[in-house]
């Protein structure tokens, strides 16, 4: 289409008038981008550039002495991406202003010349290459509609596919070529950058300008993979607050979504009109008190039936923290899911009913509080908050709420939980007492004075990141994503990733390239262990991933087997555990049909010496040693070497039988 | 099955059987073991040489007995072919030239053993009863996942899986997950309607945990509807909707103990035998010397007289090794002299399944004889 359109005649007043009618620009091309996440969203018009590779530069020659209010702000973009681009080099900032204005804001120049040369000086050859890059094409013909929108906008330059100079061969190839990629990414996306009209334009460069530029020394160190992950991972997240990743677990109606919701509400996450609305709807069909719940409910279906089916997810911030809140269904016929929701947390919030006799139903054999409790324990939750909610149903009772703290004591106790990692709140969701503030009422202010729930979550300590591991990634939701590609989500387990790092998906081993990086619908450049992320994969089909898959590091790939060895610690079963016992098998996001093929083993609870070898049948509470073989091979990682991906829950007809611990992977064959 | 003719004498002799319908290739599978000889008619290229040498092939049907080499069952298609050599020489097939026999519905043919045992006997008693057990099929659903499945009485064979993933609900991105599942459940219904066969069968189980099998017949009524589906809409009532814990295969079991589907199915084998393991492990929990499984505890559980109940897989049976065949069978014989019961498991079946690797052998005892307990398992070892 372009290369039909008389360009150099365009009035390009007339033609932009109505720009939306540009053949496959879409609007949102133009308006929906955020523009701090615009540099890493995929451009439509990126992929077009690659049929005119030898396009050359267009370069804007009015330059003017006098620095605009435009061209500081892209002075400052400059140099945040130079920045970005160049490894560990140490760059004064007023010699770095200086090359920037010298070559007119040409990112690709300014990075050879300091490559080329540490005492920034100035090479012939690369004059000449800029000499070069400021003539004009004189053929017009190759260049693409957007060209019209870079000459309207005055200041902006516009460099499509170069070559890096031979000289930067000394540098390291790895990052030789992440330099050569990013900044083709990020210089493709530059025509987006000046949406059609030139004042819009502007905002988007001065938008990306950081805080870090007003320092005397530029110094951001190009994540060099293994040697520094974890000053990479200092340095980008040593200075935010820490994010933490919290399930919300426990009985169905204990009123865990609701008490989410509402304090999303009162931290303001959620605006009135959105409030408004539910709290309209919800009485429209005769649930008001679901309102809250509707905040984190949003099928269609959870909210017709009021309960919660799968993981809903939402973040606040607290005075030290970020959290992510994974609010778990309580219902028993979704703790699959609950299980994928809680393999991603660090800590958990058990939310328990103190209603007079709905406790008793949700803490009995039988209820949930019970399940998730150790459910979370055993996929590697340490600290709980336990709110005990509802308690204005019984009128802020002291004693109701010492009877259940007490109860829970011993019982978490039991499940391994140590007593100072476990908290106790009381509070109302649906009131919202002691969420956010102290509380009003008299009642409670007799006896209770410890801190409300948002002091609660804020005192979690977060746990290490394993970020000098390779990198481990398990997939948790598979959906297609704006733009090519599609998207995975799931959580960092160990290591970290970079935007174009080379990814293997186990058990099928396919491998694919890591497009963008997506965290709470933020893009980022890098990702660590912990993180709750949305990659988008390019290079492969959507259906080759499926739920439950491992990324992992192509050079450290994950070992795939269908057969392992576990220790099992079986919790109260029905029926006793023989071989030949069918279960599912949950690893991570995983369920999986696997058999017990082999009971190897049983072991002396608290010395874990072999009792028996070879028994014919495991009952409750008992420890043992076991091999599952699995019905289609799995990623999985022994839990010496990796504690998050070592961990299995084996299930039967919905009830949790046995919580594992990998010990011996058995190759397939 | 009809029993056309039977010759058995003192355990030597010839039966002559008609199969009719898929399931009893599955009873002749069992019944048939190597060596036994086979009549039956079948068709065989044969080439004819004229007297000028040249030659020319063609297909002829003729009848062939053949002393039985290897057997294959097609368990999808329900298929039983028999290899072996010819032993009763015709115009067209010499004597000991190999052929291939593939049993056929409704054609009879002949089974000649040197020694009929209880079993086999007791499998063509089974064969041939005409009182049928409904056909059932049990579609076993969760999100993303879902087995469509035929319950005979002694086979339960997987039609369909289907098996995608649906994007999770998320920010502003419902439509996705609800997109994806109105796909799948098109794809389940549409396993349906391929694979089930409403003149035969009684009853349509859909399972699963949560909502997923309401939101499914919801969904399959509605296209019904719109698609004017008659078959669906008329065979409406046999649908029944139960709870399971998965979509995995074996929580088949979970449904075929619910007490409503027990109710409506009356007593198919598989909820019998289902029943059976259950109490099994119900025993092996309240009291673990009464319960035994191997083939060791149960043969010297035996040798006390003591089993109540003997379960034990039909795969057993079927095994190549004669002298081994003769063991088993000695031991169901020695249980029912003892008056015990004996519950054959047929391997199609998830118990089945389950039990063989539970060893394929496992027994309820009278009294509890904890001295077995005592004795290490060598079988174990042996794997």
């Amino acid at each position: 289409m372009a290369r039909h359109r008389d360009i150099r005649n365009l009035d390009y007043e007339d033609e932009y008038d109505g720009y939306d009618d540009v053949y496959g620009h879409s609007v949102d091309d133009d308006y929906y981008i955020s523009p701090s996440n615009r540099q890493f969203i995929y451009n439509r018009e990126t992929s077009r550039d690659s049929r005119f590779e030898h396009a050359d530069d267009i370069q804007e020659v009015d330059e003017v002495d006098e620095l605009t209010d435009i061209q500081k702000a892209k002075l400052n973009s400059c140099m945040h991406e130079i920045k970005n681009t160049l490894g560990t080099v140490t760059i004064s900032k007023a010699n770095l202003v200086g090359l920037i204005l010298k070559y007119q804001f040409n990112i690709e120049l300014v990075v050879n010349a300091i490559l080329e040369d540490p005492q920034f000086e100035t090479n012939d050859e690369t004059i000449k290459n800029r000499g070069a890059s400021l003539t004009r094409p004189s053929v017009v013909d190759p260049v693409p509609t957007f060209v019209g929108k870079v000459v309207t906008s005055t200041t902006t330059n516009v460099v499509k596919g170069f070559n890096l100079p031979s000289r930067d061969a000394k540098l390291p190839p790895k990052v030789l070529e992440l330099t050569n990629k990013d900044l083709t990414h990020r210089v493709n996306s530059t025509p987006n950058a000046q949406s059609p009209s030139s004042g819009r334009g502007q905002s988007p460069a001065s938008d990306r300008v950081t805080p870090e530029c007003s320092e005397g020394e530029e110094k951001v160190g190009r994540p060099d993979l293994k040697v520094d992950a974890e000053a990479v991972y200092k340095k980008e997240r040593g200075l935010g607050k820490e994010h933490l990743y919290m399930v919300v677990i426990g009985h169905v109606d204990a009123g865990k979504s609701t008490l989410m919701g509402r304090l999303l509400c009162e931290l303001g996450q959620v605006n009135k009109k959105t409030m408004h609305k539910y709290e309209q709807e919800s009485k429209k069909v005769g649930k008001q008190s679901f309102m809250y719940a509707w905040v984190l409910d949003e099928a269609g279906e959870e909210r017709n039936r009021g309960i919660t089916m799968d993981v809903g997810r939402h973040s606040f911030e607290t005075k030290n923290k970020e959290i992510t809140i994974l609010d778990a269904p309580g219902h028993k016929d979704f703790i699959p899911n609950m299980i994928s929701g809680a393999a991603q947390a660090d800590v958990g919030l058990l939310v328990v009913d103190a209603t007079k006799g709905e406790f008793e139903t949700g803490f009995d054999l039988g209820g949930q509080t019970r399940e998730h409790a150790l459910l979370v324990k055993s996929l590697g939750v340490n600290q709980l908050t336990v709110v005990i909610n509802k308690l204005d149903t019984v009128s802020w009772s002291k004693d109701r709420f010492d009877e259940i703290v007490q109860k829970l004591k011993s019982f978490l106790r039991q499940a391994g939980f140590k007593e100072n990692n476990v908290n106790f709140v009381p509070c109302s969701g649906l009131t919202g007492q002691n969420l956010i503030q102290p509380p009003t009422e008299n009642e409670i202010l007799e006896w209770y004075d410890g801190p409300c729930l948002i002091e609660a979550i804020d005192k979690f300590t977060s746990p290490a990141r394993p970020v000098i591991k390779p990198f481990r990634f398990s997939v948790n939701d598979i959906f297609k994503g704006t733009g090519s590609g599609f998207c995975v989500e799931g959580r960092i387990e160990t290591g970290l990733i970079n935007i174009g790092d080379k990814v293997m998906i186990c058990p099928s081993k396919d491998q694919s390239a890591v497009k963008t990086i997506m965290i709470d619908d933020a893009s980022k450049r890098i990702a660590f262990a912990g993180d709750q992320a949305t990659l988008t994969l390019s290079g492969l089909e959507i259906q080759n991933v499926s739920i439950g898959n491992i990324l992992c590091d192509v050079h450290y790939p994950i070992p795939v087997s269908n057969k392992f060895e576990a220790r099992i610690l079986v919790f109260s079963v029905a029926i006793p555990i023989t071989k030949g016992y069918s279960v599912i098998l949950h690893h991570q996001s995983l369920a999986e049909q696997a058999v017990i093929t082999k009971l190897i083993s049983q072991l002396n609870k608290s010395s874990g010496e072999v009792e028996k070898k070879h028994p014919r049948y495991l009952r409750k509470n008992s420890n043992a040693i076991v091999e599952i073989t699995v019905s289609k091979p799995i990623a999985l990682e022994l839990f010496s070497e990796c504690k998050e991906l070592g961990r299995v829950m084996l299930r039967v007809a919905g009830t949790t039988i046995a919580a594992g611990l990998i010990t011996r992977i058995i190759s397939a064959n | 099955m009809k029993l056309v003719h039977r010759d058995i004498d003192k355990g030597q002799g010839a039966v002559t059987l008609v199969p009719e319908e898929p399931e009893d290739m599955w009873h002749a599978y069992n019944l048939i073991a190597e060596g036994d000889s086979v009549k039956s008619s079948t068709i065989r290229k044969v080439q004819i040489e004229s007297a000028t040498g040249s030659s020319t092939s063609s297909r002829v049907r003729t009848t062939l007995t053949i002393t039985v080499e290897t057997i294959d069952f097609d368990t999808q298609a329900c298929m039983l072919r028999l290899k072996g050599r010819n032993i009763e020489e015709n115009q067209h097939v010499k004597m000991g030239a190999y052929h291939t026999l593939d049993l056929e519905l409704n054609r009879k043919f002949s089974l000649r053993k040197v020694e009929w045992d209880s079993i086999a006997l007791e499998r063509i008693e089974q064969a041939c009863d005409p009182t049928k057990s409904a056909d059932v099929a049990a579609v076993i659903m969760q999100e993303g996942l879902a087995h469509v499945c035929l319950i005979t009485s002694s086979m339960t064979l997987i039609r369909a899986k289907i098996d995608v993933t649906i994007p999770r609900k998320r920010k502003g991105l419902v439509q996705q997950h609800e997109k994806g599942l109105a796909k799948f459940y098109e794809q389940v219904m549409q396993a349906i309607l391929r694979h089930v066969n409403f003149d035969v069968v009684k009853c349509v189980l859909v399972a699963s945990p949560g909502f997923v099998r309401d939101q499914f017949f919801d969904y399959m009524l509605q296209a019904a509807v719109k698609t004017d589906n008659k078959l669906l809409l008329d065979n409406k009532t046999k649908f029944m909707l139960v709870h399971a814990s998965s979509g995995f295969k074996h929580s088949l079991k979970e449904v075929l103990q619910d007490a409503a589907v027990m109710s409506k199915i009356c007593d198919t084998k598989a909820a019998s035998e289902v029943k059976a393991l259950q109490q099994f492990y119900a025993v092996l929990q309240a009291e673990p010397a009464k319960a035994f499984y191997g083939k060791g505890h149960v043969q010297r559980a035996n040798e006390a007289q003591a089993i109540e109940s003997l379960l034990i897989s039909d795969r057993l049976f079927r095994c190549d090794d004669v002298k081994q065949r003769k063991e088993y069978v000695a031991l169901v014989d020695a249980v029912r002299e003892a008056g015990g019961e004996v519950r054959m498991f047929s391997s199609m079946h998830l118990s089945g399944e389950q039990l063989e690797q539970l060893t394929g052998i496992a027994a309820i005892l009278r009294f509890p004889m904890p001295e077995l307990e005592e004795e290490e398992e060598d079988e174990a070892e042996q794997e």
